[in-house]
């Protein structure tokens, strides 16, 4: 079926096992906490590569330890990654990671510091990373067709009018773009709690909608149940959410869910920072609610481009994933107004559809692809939190 | 619409809407639309309440659900004026 976005390309990065990227990026990863020094030191040395520290590595096992690898892995194997250094304390992990990374055929090269020392790794780090850096830099962009991008979601800082406006100019973009053949993301298992019994109507089929609520149901009990000291009144809605006029977990996780738009359905649910494999379609990824672990964990999934509805005015980004911000809230347009990429204000005037909406937020997405840096790329806000999922050994 | 609405209302079946304005306050006339189909009705408010906020459409009592979104978003603790103001203090979550 044709539509007018059937047409409709952007230039991009195309790498080297066919996805399309749209950034440029040459990152130089930590394995672990304790080799953050060191890649920030490479970073410092040859200008054009990105450090992404993080707080873990160490010590960690089982599924936990899946869960790190699999970032690692997904953030390096990202199509808006053009190469990647790691480095990491000894070589056995450092391999792990760097493999991972490798099958995607992108240039990786690996460092580890044990019986080198910061100093001999640093150096032979920043040559390759040099290195990397003039190959990555004649790399040209090429025109792709917009439904080859991985597009997620997840709002952040919502109120009341995320409901009525950002989340749903989210979801006409999804409604709009999903026929085309993109692939996309949305997830905050704990903030779908009031809305579960409409979410789980959502997917493709009834087996994918019992395992999602099987899924949903299993975070409910082993996490917050099993947890919890309240009622959640101080977290799930945040302060900032009853600052701005929700009241309960139903009501944010209705309007949360106006991100999935009026016809989209999702096609298969993912663990967290795992990359789709069942084709083209929308995805429900297994994460948390907060905004940065939320961004990482799909951005280790595969997605270049987020599309992020706030009310309150949420200044989340990301190392390597552009993220759009959208909000309807004419109290944040008027004083947050460098973060906003998109004002949807004109919504709640009732001055503008959805479908107008919509259509910009998916004329800001293509802008986005073609290499228009997002106000939180400008203000170098680059969060990187790895969700964790119980203490270390 | 050429005048400005001050209270959204997502279904017909919601008993609460959201104040869209900033520095809205007690006494307003306010015009209220129901986005789901553009109609429209006017309200008159009972407090100062800020924007995002919610006002209740009817007599709310202790015990009531709290509908938004056609869907039940929780239950009110309080008895609630039509008109007033909706939140925390007299609205609480069903879950957890």
């Amino acid at each position: 079926m044709s539509s007018k976005y059937s047409n409709t390309t952007v230039n991009a990065f195309r790498r080297e096992n066919g996805r399309v990227g749209v950034r440029n990026h040459v990152v130089i990863l930590p394995v672990d906490d304790i080799s953050n020094a060191a890649c920030e030191a490479v970073a410092n040395n040859v200008k054009g590569t990105l450090a992404i520290p993080h707080a873990y590595g160490r010590l960690q096992f089982g599924e936990d330890l899946d869960l790190h690898f699999r970032t690692m892995i997904g953030t390096g194997a990202n199509p808006n990654v053009a190469a990647v250094v790691v480095i990491g304390i000894e070589p056995s992990w450092t391999k792990r990671i760097a493999d991972g990374i490798r099958k995607t055929g992108k240039p990786v090269a690996e460092f580890s510091i044990e019986q080198n020392g910061d100093f001999e790794t640093i150096r032979a780090a920043s040559w390759k990373a040099k290195e990397f850096v003039h190959w990555s830099t004649e790399l040209q962009r090429e025109e792709v067709a917009l439904s080859e991008l991985w597009i997620s979601t997840k709002c952040g800082e919502s109120d009341t009018t995320t409901g009525l406006g950002s989340c749903p100019t989210v979801g006409n973009m999804y409604d709009k773009l999903l026929p085309e053949g993109i692939t996309g993301f949305f997830g905050e298992t704990s903030e779908i709690t009031g809305a579960e019994h409409i979410c789980q109507k959502r997917a493709i089929n009834e087996e994918v909608g019992e395992r999602w609520y099987k899924m949903w149901k299993a975070y409910q009990d082993d996490v917050i149940f099993a947890h919890q000291t309240d009622d959640l009144s101080d977290s799930q809605p945040t302060k900032g959410n009853i600052e701005g006029g929700l009241t309960t977990i139903e009501e944010k996780a209705l309007g949360n869910l106006e991100k999935i738009g009026r016809t989209s359905e999702f096609v298969d649910i993912l663990e967290p920072a795992e990359a789709p494999n069942s084709g083209k379609g929308l995805y429900f990824m297994d994460s948390s609610s907060a905004a940065a672990e939320c961004v990482t964990l799909m951005a280790a999934g595969g997605a270049v481009i987020h599309t992020f509805p706030t009310g309150q005015g949420n200044v989340v980004g990301n190392p390597i994933v552009p993220v759009i911000k959208i909000t309807a809230n004419p109290r944040t347009v008027r004083t947050m107004s460098e973060h906003v990429d998109v004002d949807v204000s004109g919504i709640l005037r009732r001055d503008m559809t959805i479908d107008e909406a919509g259509d910009e937020l998916i004329d800001m997405v293509r802008r986005t692809a073609n290499g228009r840096n997002t106000a939180a790329e400008a203000l170098g806000h680059r969060e990187f939190s790895m969700t964790k999922l119980y203490r270390s050994a | 619409m050429s005048e400005i609405p001050h209270l959204l209302v997502h279904e017909s079946a919601d008993n609460v809407g959201v104040v869209v304005v900033e520095g809205l306050t007690a006494g307003t006339d306010m015009l209220c639309c129901v986005t789901h189909d553009n109609s429209t009705f006017r309200l008159t408010s009972g407090a100062d309440v800020p924007i995002g906020h919610k006002i209740a459409l009817k007599d709310l009592s202790e015990g009531d659900t709290a509908t938004k979104y056609g869907e039940d978003i929780g239950k009110i603790i309080a008895d609630i004026p039509k008109g007033a103001h909706v939140h925390t203090h007299n609205c609480k979550t069903k879950r957890w």
